[in-house]
């Protein structure tokens, strides 16, 4: 039988929301769990080199370091005094809510399994279940992919894994990039490249800065964005990188190394307001090793749709969860935090952790005005920065869309029209898409889109219908069939 | 030329150098990288074949949410190379098609 932890608030997630929930609820008087797929505190966004290797991180590369730092402190000072119990390396596979027994607050079981086989301290401990009142979800989000001929290659990135591997290994994964999609994530990617000494040869914008005009009061009343942007503009500058907006790879190029395909280069055009390609506009980088996508992000939703929440379609298409002002979800006493509420970057994830912290713990949550403006700034950003409505004539029959079942585009055009799948579920179901080793994480929003037809946005219905992952994680047959057992 | 260690800190020692092996080739990395970085630097990129179309595969998303970079890892199979941290004495193995030692290299 697994040891079982007890508390009064489980908060999942060491990334900003989620150590900013950790933080307030034992500040607020409760006991804390935090459970963690990382190996160390920071999430995606602060993700830093092992301490182990180095241990005061000086934040380079790092936005909101300072943040990071304060909630750290605090974070460990809570630790110290025994109000929060940290468990690192560890993934949720399932969540449920608990059967009530004599009164209220039945609370939640999360059911744990260690993210690596082989932890490198070799300290890390073994798969727990955690039992909580109040839980907090703060999963955070990963890059959303649109497939494009090619994109299956090695050397291919996401924007984010390339972000990712430059924070925690503190070197670069290749040495002339090219960075492609939409969103101003994109700056700070190509930034990071540069200043660890990588040539960036292009960032490709699909979208154009006059998308900008009509969003000018929301980005106003955040001026540390301004400030942001201004100082990606000085590195661009200084590094002499090419930001081409209304652009798009339409081809990533291959050759064959030592018998092996990888990244070569990369075909590019000149798109119009709708992503179409504009005849005549095209043009090939050579000697590409690393090609970086990212078109926005996807918030992990599988765990909070496990529980039935009220869910709704956010303003850049991607599903996340109903909140209201203390960040609880349509299900008494769960929280949610960060971008399973909206896509809103860093600082709004830690007002929203904060608030959902403080109040799982039973504290008063004022409402804060600063979090409102984020909320305006994210919903401008994503009206500027939308998946270009022509992007699926971008594909040939012969792209690869699920990347794990190797399912094409032509495969899943054919499944819509012949056979009716005109949602990603049924497409899972009929023809693989989806259904491999990622679950769908990666494919899942362009199979959506596919399946709804050229130029239609994808329903709340077909997002959620394949985000719901039975298994949030993979897990042994052993942890599987010990459910029984663990019962009580 | 030694490697030293530092006695004195209370973490782990951290060496110079890490010994790992892929694919039975004794390999030479640095303490604190990820098996899918510590592969990159060697100019390793793809580790793994596709079941279908035995197509090559390494690092793709980098946070552990795409399964494409799976390689074993001391006798465990299916490990995400991007969240694995290299360890002294790791028998790091992928399962890639045997790769013709010379092949001259042509744009596909």
């Amino acid at each position: 039988m697994k040891p079982i932890v007890s508390t009064d608030v489980a908060v999942l997630g060491a990334g900003p929301a989620g150590l900013a929930a950790a933080v307030s609820a034992a500040e607020t008087g409760a006991a804390v769990v935090l459970v963690d797929a990382g190996a160390q505190p920071g999430g995606q966004f602060w993700r830093h080199r092992p301490e182990t290797v180095v241990p005061e991180p000086d934040g380079r590369g790092h936005h909101g370091w300072k943040s990071y730092l304060d909630l750290r402190a605090r974070f460990d000072a809570a630790r110290h005094q025994g109000l929060i119990t940290y468990l690192p390396g560890l993934q949720v596979w399932m969540a449920q809510q608990n059967q009530p027994t004599q009164a209220d607050d039945a609370g939640f079981t999360l059911r744990t399994t260690p993210t690596v086989a082989v932890a490198a301290s070799g300290a890390g401990v073994g798969a727990q279940a955690i039992v909580a009142r109040r839980l907090v979800l703060c999963p955070g989000g990963y890059d959303r992919q649109l497939p494009v001929p090619g994109w299956d290659l090695p050397g291919v990135m996401a924007a984010g894994g390339i972000q990712a591997f430059i924070k925690a290994n503190g070197i670069l994964p290749g040495k002339r990039f090219v960075i492609a999609g939409t969103g101003p994530f994109l700056l700070p990617v190509a930034a990071n490249i540069a200043e660890a000494g990588g040539k960036v040869l292009a960032v490709l914008e699909s979208s154009s800065p006059t998308a900008w005009l009509p969003h000018l009061r929301a980005a106003a009343g955040v001026p540390e964005k301004a400030l942001e942007g201004a100082q990606y503009a000085a590195v661009f500058a200084r590094h002499r990188i090419p930001y081409r907006t209304r652009s798009i790879v339409t081809e990533v190029l291959g050759s064959r190394i030592l018998g092996m395909d990888r990244v070569s280069g990369v075909r590019t055009a000149k798109v119009d307001v709708e992503g179409s390609a504009r005849p005549g506009t095209e043009r090939i980088y050579e000697d590409v090793d690393v090609v970086g996508f990212g078109w926005g992000f996807t918030p992990q939703m599988e765990l909070p749709l496990s529980f039935g929440i009220e869910t709704r379609i956010d303003a850049d298409g991607s599903l996340v969860g109903v909140v209201d002002e203390r960040q609880e979800s349509s299900v008494p006493g769960l929280y949610l935090a960060g971008e399973v509420t909206g896509v809103g970057g860093a600082t709004l994830a830690v007002l929203e952790g904060t608030a959902a912290g403080t109040a799982a713990a039973g504290g008063a949550v004022v409402p804060e005005k600063t979090a409102a403006r984020h909320r305006r700034f994210a919903e401008a950003m994503h009206g500027a920065h939308p998946v270009p409505a022509a992007w699926q004539d971008w594909l040939s029959p012969e792209t690869t869309v699920c990347r794990c079942e190797e399912v094409t585009a032509g495969q899943i055009m054919e499944a819509r029209e012949s056979l009716g799948a005109h949602d990603a579920r049924t497409l899972k179901s009929f023809i693989r898409a989806g259904m491999g080793w990622c679950q769908s994480r990666v494919c899942g929003f362009a199979s959506a889109c596919l399946g709804a037809g050229p130029g239609v946005s994808p329903t709340a219905e077909s997002l959620s219908g394949i985000a719901k992952r039975p298994l949030a994680a993979p897990v042994g047959i052993g942890e599987l069939a010990a459910l029984d057992a663990d019962d009580h | 030329m030694s490697t030293p260690t530092r006695g004195t800190a209370e973490a782990t020692p951290s060496a110079a150098v890490v010994r790992v092996s892929f694919d039975g080739r004794p390999l030479e990395v640095a303490p604190g990288q990820s098996v899918g970085a510590a592969l990159t630097a060697q100019s390793i990129t793809a580790w793994r074949a596709t079941r279908k179309g035995e197509r090559p595969r390494g690092l793709f998303c980098g946070i552990g949410v795409c399964f494409d970079c799976l390689l074993t890892v001391d006798g465990a199979a299916n490990q995400r190379a991007c969240l694995v941290e290299v360890r002294e004495g790791m028998e790091i193995e992928g399962s890639c098609p045997e790769v013709p030692s010379e092949e001259p290299g042509g744009r596909a």
